[in-house]
């Protein structure tokens, strides 16, 4: 699930530019396009992307990230560190104060023990709360005051801004949300549509998978924000007609996720009424190597799984071999243009946790040919395909289907048939390859194929439990399901412990380390992952628009327009 | 003078008749003429066009390109020339077409003159059918390739398992239109005087059908085989763009067409071509078809 929602795309989000010269409101309506519509302003009650962030229009946490991935306060005075005695020594504890004065839209106070009552509301056992993982390992929350809330957790969090912080974990108001506890929680159909927030504006109108107004919030705290003083946030259409709106008939002001192909992006973009742009966010798309065996001969409950290891793929120089004949530029110009760029690293951003690892960048055919050679897989018998001891070289390459994809499929083919191995190409329907039915043959995770390519991410600005997922016992196989993260099924103890360690680090210097030699571990040392291109999420702004950031890490909202201030 | 008249007209064989009336159907001799070119291009094309094969960076240069003399159909996305694409994907396509529809029309024919001639099986025969209507036709095949692509794959590699498997998945799952169209003409045939005839003087069933039914049920079978090769060339698109079909690197005018979906306010002919080749198959086999009940119908054959 996780996964099918990274790989439908994309967070993008325009973050307040800093506008003190503009005055709240100076700027009229601004027109925004999201073609998949907004169907709740509560967060806590979807994980849509689109969802989460229409409600991040109205709603506000006590921080949010911006776009360099680094923590900010919102309705929090100052960010709590170590250092400055909000965090514990001991990583369990953290204080944040609220700055004095907040409103709430309808003109009340804003108090810790709003936060209290958001925290209750989304643990609520019977809640179903989207979110429950921004809350998980809390002991407990205590406001001693109106400004401070007091966040324990059951064990020292080297990562604790979690709850309360960015678009996915809002504070709600008590009084609105009183009666909507539990089991109670979706019938709330007005709090859910119509949330009373401290965010830029305020919902006028909502109409369910269609359209959101809004106007500015009257109380809202900065007084020269926000500078428009209605907005329309429009849902529908496809990609390419979200792009168009914008680009070519300037309908639109700003439209999300407009995934489109290179071709697609200059023909629109040379219309000259807007512009795509594009931030770049944790989405990876890599080919994932298979260490244990697919082969069919084996029984069914063994194929794919450690009690069989890959009879070639397990070899290191044959995984370089096949990562070196691969040029990850014209990858990039093929499928994404300017969304994309050519990657080496399993964790891109953000920068204190991306490797500079550059190695892979540069295709290389002869040193990918004198690596097989090497190994012992030469051409005996003139074919064009190596062998091994009476074994030809050949792969099983398969992956969602999906025009990029099928486009890259063929041009990795190509390489890797200059190369010397037998490819075979397979592409599965996405709600089957994703889906996770273990019954089905055709999941990632049973991975029943040599090589396969998708793209994922991680929420969030911290790469801990993304890298996590490649531990020994994180390995998918019959005894659980086929439901492990660990696809490429691989195994290295040291890798282990040192996920271990990161795990009780809290120093944010010292875990940028440990989390880039985890990435190279995958990466460059082992050629486990092979990652190809970092893909970044384009949005259409128009001229008009002026100050638009692009923020891939939380959503938030705003802009202000051009020449009109 | 009777005699005269009847010297001057030459007795003609059955195939001569045929063709003679045949050749009277102008739509049918085009289909014919259509057809049989584009049974030529995907068959010989490839023999008599073949591009070098470049390397991906020299195929990037050439990308997108419109029509021209090198490239007669143009390139795609990836470079790759679009002309000998459409001939590959036009033996695949023209032969599932083809195959899957025979085999619809055996089993739909068998079925529908077992259910009309014997009472007894009519019941159970239809009952069979009116199932297999019900049945969704995609998860059925999802379940099909799903149990049985890895092991065709292995015994007939990868594209014969995939030819074999396609095939026979929609000839079995596009005979019941068929069935039923021949049960109904075998219900009113049987009871015809000359059937009641042959019966009478001790004719076995399989002489009757054989000798007097299938004859006459042959006008609506070819209409529903026309109609079936349509039909498995489109299913067959649906399959390869649900990533059930052929491996991606296989083309058919169904896959070329929905890969050409994307670029087509830029690059129409990416759909034109395919669009068209899918359609004047349709179109000339309906025709043909159109022709030959004619031809096959003794009652217009006389006139």
């Amino acid at each position: 699930m996780k996964l099918t929602t990274a790989l439908m795309g994309a967070v993008a989000a325009l973050a307040f530019a800093p506008a003190a010269f503009a005055e709240r409101g100076a700027d009229g309506n601004v027109n925004v396009l999201y073609w998949q519509a907004p169907s709740i302003l509560n967060p806590y009650l979807s994980s849509g992307t689109k969802d989460v962030e229409a409600s991040s229009l109205i709603l506000d946490g006590l921080a949010g990230f911006d776009e360099k991935g680094v923590v900010f306060p919102r309705l929090a005075d100052s960010i709590p560190t170590v250092e400055n005695g909000g965090i514990s020594a001991d990583l369990t504890q953290i204080t944040w104060k609220l700055k004095p004065g907040l409103l709430w839209s309808d003109g009340t106070p804003v108090t810790s023990a709003d936060a209290k009552f958001t925290y209750e509301y989304c643990t609520h056992p019977e809640g179903g709360c989207a979110q429950a993982a921004r809350y998980e390992g809390i002991a407990s929350i205590e406001t001693p005051d109106d400004l401070t809330i007091v966040i324990t957790f059951t064990a020292p969090k080297p990562n604790p801004y979690t709850a309360f912080v960015g678009g996915t974990s809002p504070i709600l108001q008590a009084a609105q949300f009183a009666n909507c506890l539990g089991a109670a929680a979706s019938t709330c159909t007005e709090q859910n549509f119509k949330p009373i927030g401290t965010g830029p504006f305020v919902v006028t109108d909502f109409k369910v998978n269609d359209v959101v107004t809004l106007a500015a919030n009257p109380n809202y705290r900065d007084p020269a924000k926000p500078a428009f003083a209605t907005m329309t946030l429009k849902g529908g259409g496809d990609a390419a007609a979200a792009a168009r709106a914008v680009l070519e008939t300037g309908e639109f002001d700003y439209a999300w996720n407009t995934q489109i192909n290179p071709e697609q992006q200059a023909q629109m973009s040379a219309a000259g009424k807007g512009v795509l742009l594009n931030g770049f966010g944790t989405l990876v798309e890599r080919i994932e190597m298979n260490q244990t065996n697919p082969s069919p001969d084996l029984p069914e409950g063994e194929r794919s799984t450690t009690k069989h290891p890959h009879p070639f793929l397990t070899d290191i120089r044959v995984r370089k071999a096949l990562s070196m004949a691969i040029d990850r530029q014209i990858l990039v110009d093929i499928g994404y243009g300017a969304a994309g760029r050519p990657t080496c690293n399993l964790v891109p951003a953000p920068e204190l946790f991306a490797s500079p690892n550059t190695e892979c960048l540069v295709q290389d055919m002869e040193g990918a040919k004198a690596l097989l050679e090497e190994a012992g897989w030469v051409d005996a018998d003139g074919d064009g395909i190596r062998e091994k001891d009476g074994m030809p070289l050949k792969i099983l390459y398969q992956t969602s289907t999906n025009p990029v994809r099928q486009d890259f499929q063929a041009v990795i083919k190509d390489w890797w048939t200059e190369l010397g191995v037998d490819v075979e190409l397979k592409n599965i329907d996405a709600s089957v390859f994703f889906g996770g039915d273990a019954g089905s043959p055709d999941t990632f995770q049973k991975f029943y194929a040599d090589v396969e390519m998708y793209a994922n991410n991680f929420d969030g600005t911290d790469p801990e439990p993304y890298l996590a997922q490649y531990k020994c016992d994180k390995i998918p196989g019959p005894e659980n399901q086929w439901q492990g993260e660990n696809i490429n099924r691989f195994c290295d103890p040291a890798y282990d412990a040192l996920v271990d360690e990161l795990s009780k680090t809290s120093d944010m210097a010292k875990r940028g380390e440990i989390a880039i030699r985890l990435n190279e571990m995958l990466t460059k040392d082992t050629y486990i992952v092979v990652p190809l291109v970092d893909r970044g999420r384009l949005s259409a702004a128009s001229n008009t628009l002026g100050g638009v950031v692009l923020n891939t890490w939380t959503p938030s909202c705003g802009t202000r327009r051009t020449g009109s201030a | 003078m009777t005699d005269a008249t009847s010297a001057a007209t030459p007795p003609e064989s059955f195939r001569g008749a045929v063709w003679a009336q045949f050749r009277k159907h102008k739509g049918a001799v085009f289909g014919l003429i259509v057809l049989g070119l584009l049974v030529i291009f995907s068959v010989i094309g490839p023999l008599v066009w073949n591009p070098e094969k470049l390397t991906v960076v020299e195929a990037l240069k050439s990308k997108n390109l419109g029509p021209s003399l090198t490239h007669p159909m143009g390139t795609d996305q990836l470079g790759r020339d679009q002309m000998q694409r459409m001939m590959a994907a036009g033996k695949v396509s023209l032969a599932v077409g083809f195959v899957a529809m025979i085999i619809a029309i055996f089993l739909g024919t068998l079925i529908g003159v077992l259910a009309g001639y014997f009472k007894r099986l009519d019941g159970p025969l239809m009952r069979l059918t009116d199932m297999f209507l019900a049945l969704p036709l995609i998860p059925l095949l999802l379940v099909m390739v799903m149990l049985f692509r890895d092991d065709l794959s292995r015994a007939m590699g990868p594209e014969m398992g995939a030819f074999v498997l396609i095939v026979f998945a929609i000839g079995v799952t596009s005979w019941m239109h068929a069935a039923r169209i021949v049960r109904g003409e075998v219900l009113a045939l049987k009871e015809r005087e000359y059937v009641l005839a042959s019966r009478s003087i001790g004719a076995t069933p399989r002489r009757v059908i054989l000798r007097h039914i299938l004859p006459n049920v042959i006008s609506p079978v070819m209409v529903a085989a026309t109609l079936g090769v349509a039909e498995a060339i489109i299913t067959e698109s649906v399959l390869s763009f649900l990533g059930l079909g052929f491996p991606p690197d296989f083309p058919t005018w169904g896959r070329l067409l929905f890969e050409g979906l994307e670029y087509m306010q830029l690059y129409p002919e990416r759909v034109i071509f395919p669009g068209l080749a899918i359609s004047l198959t349709v179109l000339s086999v309906n025709y043909i078809g159109d022709g030959l009940r004619d031809a096959l119908d003794p009652r217009i054959r006389g006139r």
